[in-house]
């Protein structure tokens, strides 16, 4: 027994001392890590923040936010009132058999009635929404944080968002949005579509940094 | 102007009218067919819904140039398929319709609702037909309806 | 019938009241009942001298053995395109099954009995035609025993009929498809035996509605659905504020779009607009988006909502004109503060909404006019056409077709909507005209359900009941101005206005009610159930106010209040009590109940719902509802018309529920803006129960809507612990 304890302490001792100079080891590393990117691409990180920022000023706005609810319906308008007559986004976002998205959005704007349209019109999963359920855009990292989980995001990795981003049909449409019923055309979203690549390449290039969390920078 | 070929209820038809012109007129003005209504032009409503490759479509706010060669179905064809027979007679048999003007739409939606869900829950029929207005408000009898008509189809 | 012989019949006919027999061109029996009622319509009080009648006028026997018999009435959902032929067809001993109905033409024959006028309003269409059709189905099977007792050298106390047959001793049997032809040749009964009520075989039956097919497979045609051989479509481009002027326009964007027709100004009802005349209802639609009108909006009152509840806050704290006094005035006075409920209520505008919007078609021949409209104003209509066109009424061929809904939005006084029609038609003679109202025309077309104030003052009794109460409400009069002001309008209230207040049903000492009715630049009309749609919100949520306060059950608490002789309230209070005990005290947490009786149009409601707060508004799992209408020819109809109508009267406890003005514009334009109820608003489901009874019948068209938004607002007051008194629901 006393043999054994005494075993059983000098083992202890080395898992204890090997796990810390793991720990140290690695903390170096990392901090070396660290310490590296912080000399080399700090002006990296700041640049590739501030992209972000207006890659966010982008999705925040009502042209993308509109689709991407934390609800169980979509949003309409510069002031992203509830989508009217009651539609639903149902199981796959696509709506309900009766009232689907294409029930009344087609794969082009129909200018002539005011309805907007772009192919395979539905709303954005929950996982990728970008609103509280009272309808709050989510801040700044909390929406940074969203959009580079690759496993909420759809898969897609910093080359791919850039991809997405350049042309899927549904971003790009908010760069085409079409006529209203009472013939003005949608507000556009702050940057242009070419600035909004731009930003996201840079974004992406950086690494995809995200704002820390709790400080407000919206 | 520029001409269509339309497949509607299973036939062919050739129109001659303004691109931009939503379905609902080209129906209505063009093929005569008035079974299917104008209630508000905007899609608020459902008055004016048909089947478009069996997708229920507001037609007030589909311009017929984006119509291309999907098959159409209307209210006045939905008979010709057994889910419309039996949506149709248990209308009758529940004396839905008061006025009558929006139960083409109501129908149309119902239609298909039950082709994707044909046992409906409460719920199920409450989101699927919960863009269709009715002004005299006939939803309690068309609850019924549907139940029914589910009933029958069995 | 040869000439002669016709104009002999008339000349020995009595004016009072006759019916005329004629054989139709392909045989058959043809009858037509005139009641020569001294009318209040635009011609005066006199007695008329008898018009020409069109040949078949209430019921055909066609030798196919079809009855088609015709309806004094436009269908618009109330079902009575059934209801009327049920009861002609239980007197007639006819048939059902071999039973087809269609709607009158405009003309004297079919002018409401009690009214005078062709209309279909005030819930009247069975209460004023039900001893009417009676007396037309009795006269025609007398005529039809007649006949078969002469061929059989009988008399007819030896026959019977039953189901489109007559019956004679031995096996003597006829058709009466068969004697139709012999029976047009009887002399008119003065007077013929009506059923007993236990007598009937289709009164009071479930009867399934006669237009239900048509409605579900597209064959129906609506006024909107109207086609012709060359038939133009036209839409109007009218002012952004009532009464505006077209100052100048340009249409040449209009006009270059092919198969634009014409372009031109109209006078209408106030100022002028623009009216544009196409091939097709999407051209027109385009050309008019493309005018550029210049309007003249001086010197007419812009407006504004805001403003105007100022004004009615002002207004409803000085007495008006007085509606009703009775007691002692002062004794408000003498109860203490603390036993009073000072409570101000305000109601929006409200717009009409029918699902097919407002159409008129009309083709002018010169010395002839015929017209397509689904009007409840037969008689205002045809004449206001007739008055465009420089005609005599009944030049003008006037057809009544099936409306989507109505509320009331289509009996109009100054037939606004036919009139445009017929101005356009002037200009395109032997074109047939459908004129069009675009949604947004509605929405924004005016004719509404007047904005509303209420004061009310109560001082409670030491038993909890109202010992004093002084209540003033505002609004527009809806006939001020109009030929309804002679018998509307009295010490200048407008009944209107007051009726569920100043006549109710409860027994309320030192009770003072008076009105104030400003003038606005909106056009007003009346919307299903009219001031009940106010007055019962506001004595059914302070009644149950008054309930609460006492600790008494707001069922008990009614009955101890209402008048001894409100006898059809207070059935159907106790149906509804007992029909509804059950699952009212057995609510699952987070539901509860709201409870609400009224009186209108005759016919007593009482209403009890299961409300919940469901993503911040008021669900309604379930209503009971108890009505007493007297008689219930069809009460399938009856069942349905207080299911759906339940529904409708939420339209005013929607989020989106108002219209309301910002310097002079209506700011909403369609169902986004004004939203009206869909599925998920309305009950899931409504028990409805008669009140057994043999009494003359009364409406059912509107006194469904009065007790639900009280109802379900009771309900929400012991939810949430507030009162609301501003509609439509804000966000809860």
């Amino acid at each position: 027994m006393l043999s054994n304890s005494r075993f059983f302490i000098r083992t202890l001792l080395v898992i204890l001392v090997s796990t810390a100079t793991w720990i140290a080891l690695t903390a170096s590393a990392a901090i070396e890590v660290r310490e590296y990117k912080k000399s080399d691409a700090d002006a990296n990180r700041g640049d590739g923040l501030a992209a972000w920022q207006k890659v966010y000023s982008v999705l925040i706005s009502p042209r993308c936010i509109n689709c991407h609810t934390a609800t169980n319906y979509p949003q309409q308008g510069d002031d992203r009132h509830r989508h009217f007559a009651n539609v639903i986004r149902g199981p796959g976002g696509k709506g309900v058999p009766g009232l689907n998205c294409i029930s009344c959005h087609q794969s082009a704007n129909a200018d002539s009635t005011g309805v907007p349209g772009g192919r395979n019109w539905h709303l954005a999963p929950l996982s990728m929404r970008w609103q509280d359920a009272n309808d709050r855009p989510l801040s700044s990292a909390a929406v940074c944080r969203a959009v580079t989980d690759v496993s909420k995001n759809g898969g897609l990795n910093g080359t791919a968002l850039i991809k997405h981003h350049e042309e899927e049909p549904l971003v790009l449409w908010a760069w085409n949005p079409g006529l209203r019923p009472d013939g003005s055309m949608r507000t556009l979203p702050p940057l242009s579509h070419a600035e909004f690549v731009a930003a996201t390449r840079t974004w992406v290039e950086a690494g995809t940094p995200c704002p820390p969390p709790n400080r407000t920078a919206r | 102007m520029a001409t269509y070929q339309l497949n509607v209820n299973g036939q062919r038809k050739q129109v001659n009218v303004d691109p931009s012109t939503p379905l609902l007129w080209v129906l209505r003005e063009e093929l005569k067919m008035t079974g299917t209504k104008y209630g508000c032009g905007i899609s608020a409503c459902g008055a004016c819904t048909v089947h478009l490759d069996g997708v229920a479509t507001r037609s007030c706010v589909v311009p017929v140039s984006l119509v291309s060669d999907r098959s159409i179905v209307t209210i006045e064809g939905i008979g010709a398929d057994p889910v419309g027979r039996a949506v149709q007679d248990a209308w009758v048999d529940k004396d839905v319709v008061q006025c009558g003007y929006c139960q083409s739409g109501q129908i149309m939606s119902a239609v298909a609702l039950l082709q994707a869900t044909p046992r409906p829950s409460d719920t199920n029929i409450e989101e699927s037909m919960g863009g269709n207005l009715c002004r005299c408000a006939t939803y309690v009898r068309i609850r019924e309806a549907i139940k029914s008509a589910s009933q029958q189809l069995k | 019938m040869r000439a002669a012989t016709r104009l002999e019949k008339r000349s020995q006919i009595d004016r009072r009241g006759f019916l005329r027999v004629s054989a139709g061109a392909a045989g058959g029996l043809l009858v037509s009942l005139y009641l020569d009622v001294p009318a209040f319509g635009p011609e005066g009080n006199q007695a008329q001298p008898p018009k020409v009648y069109p040949p078949d006028a209430f019921v055909h026997l066609r030798p196919d053995g079809k009855i088609l018999i015709t309806v004094n009435r436009l269908e618009f959902g109330q079902g009575v395109q059934t209801s009327l032929p049920m009861i002609l067809a239980d007197e007639m001993d006819a048939d059902w099954s071999h039973v087809i109905a269609e709607l009158a033409p405009a003309a004297d024959v079919y002018k409401d009995p009690v009214f005078g006028i062709q209309m279909v309003g005030g819930s009247g269409s069975i209460a004023h035609s039900f001893q009417q059709y009676r007396e037309l189905g009795a006269k025609t099977r007398a005529m039809l025993i007649a006949a078969a007792a002469d061929r059989w050298h009988l008399s007819p106390d030896q026959c019977r009929s039953e189901n489109s047959v007559v019956y004679g001793p031995g096996n003597r049997s006829a058709r009466y498809a068969e004697l139709a032809n012999d029976a047009a040749r009887q002399p008119v009964p003065e007077k013929a035996r009506l059923k007993n009520p236990s007598e009937f075989r289709i009164i009071g039956k479930k009867i399934r509605r006669l237009d239900s097919r048509p409605k579900c497979d597209g064959s129906q045609k609506f006024g909107l659905d109207l086609d012709l051989p060359g038939m133009k479509t036209a839409v109007v481009a009218r002012p952004p504020v009532f009464g505006g002027r077209v100052r100048k326009f340009d249409d040449k964007d209009a006009r270059a779009i092919d198969g634009v027709r014409e372009v031109f100004e109209i006078p209408l009802t106030k100022g002028s607009g623009v009216a544009v005349v196409a091939d097709r209802f999407w051209t027109a639609k385009q050309a008019r988006d493309r005018l550029k009108i210049d309007w003249d909006l001086s010197g007419i009152e812009h407006p504004d909502s805001s403003q105007l509840w100022l004004k009615y806050q002002e207004l409803v704290r000085t007495t008006g004109n007085v509606a009703v006094t009775r007691g002692d005035e002062s004794a408000l006075e003498r109860i203490p503060r603390t036993n009073r409920i000072v409570a101000e209520y305000e109601f929006p505008y409200l717009a009409h909404t029918p699902m097919e919007p407002l159409n008129a078609s009309v083709r002018f021949n010169g010395d002839r006019a015929e017209a397509w409209v689904p009007s409840q104003f037969q008689t205002m209509d045809q004449m206001a056409i007739a008055e465009v066109l420089g005609l005599k009424p009944e030049q003008v061929t006037f057809h009544t077709e099936f409306a989507g809904g109505g509320f009331g939005r289509r009996a109009v006084i100054d037939a606004h909507v036919p009139r445009e029609a017929a101005l356009i038609a002037r200009r395109f003679r032997g074109t047939p005209i459908k004129l069009f109202w675009t949604r947004e025309d509605d929405v924004r077309g005016g004719y509404y359900r007047p904005m509303h104030a209420h004061r009310v003052e109560i001082g409670i009794g030491r038993d909890g009941m109202p010992a004093a109460w002084r209540h003033v409400i505002v609004g527009q009069s809806l006939v001020a101005g109009t030929p309804f002001e002679s018998f509307l309008i009295k010490n200048g209230v407008d009944e209107t206005a007051v009726e569920g207040t100043a006549d109710t049903s409860y027994n309320i000492p030192n009770f003072h009610v008076s009105a104030h009715h400003p003038k606005v630049n909106v056009p007003v009309l009346w919307w299903r159930s009219v001031g009940h749609t106010h007055n019962a919100f506001v004595m059914e949520t302070l009644i149950d106010e008054l309930a609460t306060r006492a600790k008494m059950d707001p069922i008990v608490y009614r009955r101890r209040l209402l008048k001894s002789e409100a006898k059809k309230l207070r059935a159907a209070l106790d149906l509804m009590d007992e029909k509804s005990a059950r699952w009212r005290s057995s609510l699952p947490g987070g539901h509860a109940v709201g409870i609400s009786c009224h009186e209108s149009f005759d016919t007593a409601v009482a209403c009890a719902v299961d409300v919940s707060i469901e993503n911040k508004r008021p669900r309604i799992h379930r209503a009971t509802v108890a009505v007493n209408c007297g008689l219930a020819v069809n009460p399938l109809t009856v069942e349905s018309q207080f299911q759906a109508g339940l529904g409708f009267g939420v339209t005013q406890l929607m989020a989106r529920g108002a219209i309301t003005f910002k310097d002079g514009r209506v700011e909403q334009r369609n169902f986004d803006s004004y939203t009206p109820p869909y599925i998920v608003d309305a009950p899931v489901s409504v028990e409805v129960h008669i009140v057994p009874s043999t009494d003359a019948p009364t409406g059912c068209g509107e006194p469904p809507v009065p007790v639900i938004s009280p109802a379900v607002v009771n309900a929400l007051a012991k939810l949430t612990g507030k009162r609301y008194r501003s509609l439509p629901l804000a966000s809860l």
